[in-house]
This record gives structure tokens, sequence and C-alpha cells, in this order.
């Protein structure tokens, strides 16, 4: 089962506090979203107003076509998976994934084999009669999934649902819920605040912050081309270097920009680290003085303060075999391509 | 010398509090007619003596009942009170648990004699039931202490995932809350049962001609001693240690395994 979903310029406050102001979004069925964002961006307030836990202040929220802003989690097609579980510690993993059909009113021989099927779908069916607290983690994470997914809803809302695992099973997780989502067709929309699991994962990536979307769009698009620079600088490492617009002409420290357009004002031109090699280039930074120069396994990070902007540092990772000196002197430089430009308001 | 002086006082201590029970349930055995040494016996008459008698025998079950229904009362009471508290954003709820948690600094006495004057004005009549309501009013606060305080984020997440899974608040509270709540429950039972059994002041001021096991004994009291007091102490003291005795195996057992 699965549901396109429609929000509609949907606000919220808590107080004095704006939570949402004016997101609207739309989810297509069967898309893997993920809404990114650091803490208080207002990312889980917007997957409660999906699945019923709060009601918006404002805006209103449709499911396949339906408006469900005001109508209660119980008789929603959402379920959510909780960031803590949220599994009942006294029933066994086959009653806890067999509730929500229990409470559809379906018969217990016919809710076990559903809850049966998906223990396998998550590969804990030999672990059916035990309790959850035997569980690890990540064990207590799929039966969580298992009985979001057996009352076959329209659209799984899923709460920073790797949070509590450790780096590798995260990793893990990511790909198997990947997976899961292809095989059951479900819409997901998956709240997280790791830019890595929102790229490993997500068919669409919302960058969430301070109640408003920054920007949407498939992973590679947002990181390669981020529509603000606060998306910019959330998918990753950037190098910020201050620019100069006349109305036709992009200059900084380094010179005028080839190709770049900007309006009238100040700038900032963003590079990502990888996009940066070292010898000449279509904009070259000149030489400079390397600070810093790391091994780190499939790249080195090198740190350099060109000569034509002792200010700045730019952090560059090279190819795993240039392992430039600390001190020695290292000519930066990328292409066109690579580049965002930003203007600062002033 | 500094490493058997804890164990000293230990002893001492366990001496202190336990003689009196240890000599009344020895002097139970007593085959005399008055529980003072010397012990001679044993023998088993005091106690074939109170099981024929039936005041005795009606006493202790009025006293099951009242124990067992006033605490039952009490737990729900309680409960209900603190899931709304718990649950619910309600205006002054610091003042409710306040008033709540109150009567517990109420000394027994004051609680009975409120309880008697405000019975004999509205013409209810003394009887096991008001014995009972004594009962709830004096436990009320301690349920609702216990149970409020073990209602923690956890059961708030799950009843919010199974109210997200389709449960009505009927099932909700339940199949999840209760459930998971059940050790505090029966904790606050098995205590209310203990400390109704064993009370006496508010028995004695709203009883009338049934009357519970602790009125029944301080009746008999009137007539001296006599070791058919020690065997029925020692059978109230088997009940509520039973009592405890179930609570830790049952309850406190499994919550921690």
């Amino acid at each position: 089962m699965t549901a396109p979903v429609s929000i509609r310029s949907v606000s919220h406050t808590f107080g004095d506090f704006q939570a949402l102001s004016d997101v609207s979004l739309e989810i297509g069925a069967g898309e893997y979203v993920t809404l990114l964002g650091p803490s208080g961006c207002g990312k889980t307030t917007l997957l409660s107003v999906l699945g019923g836990f709060i009601d918006p202040t404002a805006g209103e929220v449709l499911i396949d076509g339906r408006d469900m802003t005001r109508v209660a989690p119980a008789k929603r097609p959402t379920t959510t998976m909780f960031q803590d579980y949220a599994l009942f510690p006294h029933m066994s993993l086959r009653d806890n994934v067999a509730f929500g059909l229990r409470m559809g009113g379906m018969g217990r021989a016919a809710r076990y084999e559903v809850a049966h099927e998906m223990l396998d779908l998550v590969g804990l069916a030999h672990a059916a009669a035990t309790r959850p607290h035997a569980l690890s983690g990540g064990q207590r994470q799929r039966v969580a999934l298992a009985r979001a997914l057996a009352v076959k809803p329209d659209v799984l809302l899923l709460d920073e649902p790797l949070g509590a695992l450790d780096l590798k099973l995260r990793r893990a997780m990511q790909d198997e819920l990947k997976a899961i989502q292809r095989r059951v067709g479900t819409t997901f929309v998956h709240v997280t605040h790791d830019q890595e699991e929102a790229m490993a994962i997500a068919d669409r990536i919302v960058v969430m912050n301070a109640g408003r979307i920054e920007d949407e769009g498939p992973p590679a698009r947002i990181y390669r081309e981020p529509a603000t620079l606060f998306a910019a600088d959330f998918m990753g490492e950037m190098n910020h270097i201050p620019a100069r617009s006349d109305g036709s002409v992009v200059t900084t420290s380094f010179g005028p920009l080839p190709g770049l357009r900007a309006a009238r004002g100040d700038a900032v031109l963003c590079i990502r680290p990888e996009a940066l090699r070292s010898g000449e280039g279509a904009l070259s930074f000149g030489p400079g003085e390397i600070k810093v120069s790391a091994f780190f396994g499939t790249y080195t990070r090198v740190q350099v303060v060109p000569e034509a902007a002792p200010d700045l540092v730019l952090t560059a990772h090279l190819p795993p075999s240039e392992m430039p000196e600390p001190g020695s002197r290292l000519t930066l430089s990328a292409d066109a391509p690579a580049f965002s430009l930003f203007p600062t308001g002033n | 010398m500094m490493r058997l002086l804890p164990w000293a006082y230990l002893i001492v201590a366990f001496v202190f509090i336990y003689l009196p029970v240890a000599s009344l349930v020895l002097f139970s055995f007593q085959d005399g007619g008055l529980p003072v040494p010397p012990f001679e016996g044993p023998s088993l008459r005091w106690y074939a003596d109170i099981l024929s008698d039936g005041d005795v025998m009606a006493a202790l079950g009025n006293s099951l009942l009242v124990a067992a229904g006033s605490a039952a009362l009490a737990c729900a009471l309680g409960f209900l009170a603190a899931y709304g508290l718990a649950r619910h954003v309600l205006p002054g709820s610091a003042l409710i648990r306040g008033l709540l948690i109150a009567p517990l600094t109420v000394s027994y006495l004051i609680v009975g004699l409120g309880l008697l004057i405000v019975i004999q004005r509205t013409g209810l009549g003394l009887s096991l039931m008001t014995a009972g309501i004594g009962h709830v009013v004096i436990n009320l606060p301690l349920c609702f202490a216990i149970i409020y305080a073990s209602m923690g984020a956890q059961q708030q997440n799950a009843e919010r995932a199974a109210r997200d899974l389709g449960a009505d608040e009927f099932r909700v509270i339940t199949l999840v809350t209760i459930p998971m709540l059940a050790p505090a429950i029966a904790a606050a039972f098995f205590l209310s049962v203990t400390l109704s059994w064993d009370e006496f002041i508010i028995s004695f001021l709203l009883t009338r001609f049934d009357v519970t096991l602790p009125v029944e004994i301080w009746s008999m009291l009137r007539s001296g001693l006599s070791p058919r007091l020690n065997a029925i102490g020692s059978l109230v003291f088997l009940v509520s240690v039973t009592a405890v005795l179930i609570l830790e195996i049952f309850v406190f057992r499994k919550n921690r395994s």
C-alpha cells in the first residue's frame, strides 16, 4: 500500500517558537524522502504533523488526496517508527508486530501469519516468541519496522530510526531499510540529522532549517548544486571564498571568475574540498603554504593558506597518492562547474 | 574487632526489631493459660481454640474483605488519578498532586474522627463498608504516589505507538498502560492490603457490629492476656509475611530480570 502526500502551507508554533513556517511539500507515492536538518529545524515537528500527533497551527496535510490535517493518528493511513522504538515490553515479538492488526479486528491465526511474514522480512522470524528485552538495539529497530509495516500503511514515518545504533550497524541498516522500502513500495518519510545517512538512503532529500525548507531534490543535485548556502554547508564540508559582483563580473581575491553571473553586491563562492586539485585549472587559487596534511585512506586532506588571500584557509581532498609535506608550497585549482555562488545580502 | 562491630550492630538491631514478634510467636505455642515464661509446650491448643471461635473467624474474614476491597478501590482510583495527571496537562496539576498526597501526613486518628463525624451526620450507619472507605482514604495517596512515580516516558511512547497502530483509549490503557505498570500496581495493592490488614484506629471508630480482626483482638485484650491472642497475632503476622513474600517473588523479582 502506498499513497502520495501533500503538505500545503503548514505552519506550527509552540508558544512563541515558530517550529514550522509555511512549509509546502509534495511527496510521490512510493518515494523515499528524508527530512534533513539540525536539531530544532522543525523536521520532527513536520513528521509529527504527518503522523497526526501535532495539530498544525495552519495549513493542511493530504494523504492520497484526502484531508488528514485533524484526523487522529489511529485513523490515518500512516504509522510511525519511533526513535526509541516504543516496543511493548510485556508482549512477545509476534504480539508486538500483530498489535496493529489486532486493533483492526483481525483474528489471532490470521494476524500471527502476517506477523510471521513481517518478522521474516526483517530476519527475526526465529525469535517470534521472545520478548523485546532479549534483543539488541538493531533487532529492536527491526521489530519496530515490522510492527509499523504489518498494518500495511500508505505512508511510514521514521523518526531518527538509526540514531541509537553504532556507526557500522547504522550503515548496514540503511541499506536494509532501503531494500525493504523497495520491496513493500510504501512511501517512507525519514527524519535524520546525518547527511551521509540521508544521501545513502533517500530518493529525495528535503533540507530544513529554522522551520523552512531550504532545498529539496535528489541527493547528488543537492550535494553538487545546493540551492542555498545553508544546504551547501549542511550537506558536507565546504570552502567559503568571499566574492563581489559588480552586476556583470564576479571577482574574488583570486581574480575574476569566468562564466558566473550574480546580482550586484557581496557574495560567497562555495567549493567542495574534493573539487580542488593540485596544479593549474580554470580557476586557480595560486600558490599557497600547506599548514596541515593528513592521510585519510581514500584521500589526503590538506589545508592551504593561499598567498593571494592570507586570511583564507582552503581545505582540499587530494588523491591519496599525493602526500605533500606541511610547510611546502602547493597550487590549488578547480573547474568552473564545481562552484556555487550565493549572494550574502549586502 | 573493627570487622566484627558492624555484624554485632546488625544482630543487635535485628534482635531489637524481631524479639517482640519472636516471643509472641513462641508463646502462642504455650501449653499453660498465660503467655509468660517459663515456656511450657509446645502445644497447638490455642490455635485450635481460636480456629473454632466463630467471632474470631468472622473478624478474620471481615478483615480480609475490607483489606482486599479497599486496596482494590484505592489502586483503581490511584491509577486513574496518576494516569490523568501524568498524561494530560491540567490547570493546577501541582496542587491536585499535593492534595492527593496530603492525607499521608494526617494521623489515622484524625482521619478516622473526621470520617466518623461525617458518617454520623449523613446517617449512613457504621459498618465494614465505612471502615473500608476509611482505608481507601489512607491508602489512596500511597497508591497514587507509587503508580505516578513509575509512569515514565517509556510507557508514554508505547502508548503513543499503540494509538498510532489504531488502539482506542480504552485499549491503550488495558493492553499497554496497565500491563506495563503491573509491577507498580501490584506493589501498591499489596502494600495497601498489609496496611489495611493491620489498621486499628479507623476500623475501631468506623465499625459497629461486624468488626475487623484488630478490633476483635482489642476487645479480647480487655479480658486480660491469653495465649489465644498470641495465636491470633501469629496468624496475622503470617498473613502479612505472605503478602510481602508474594510481592517480593512475583513482582519485584520479575521486574528485575
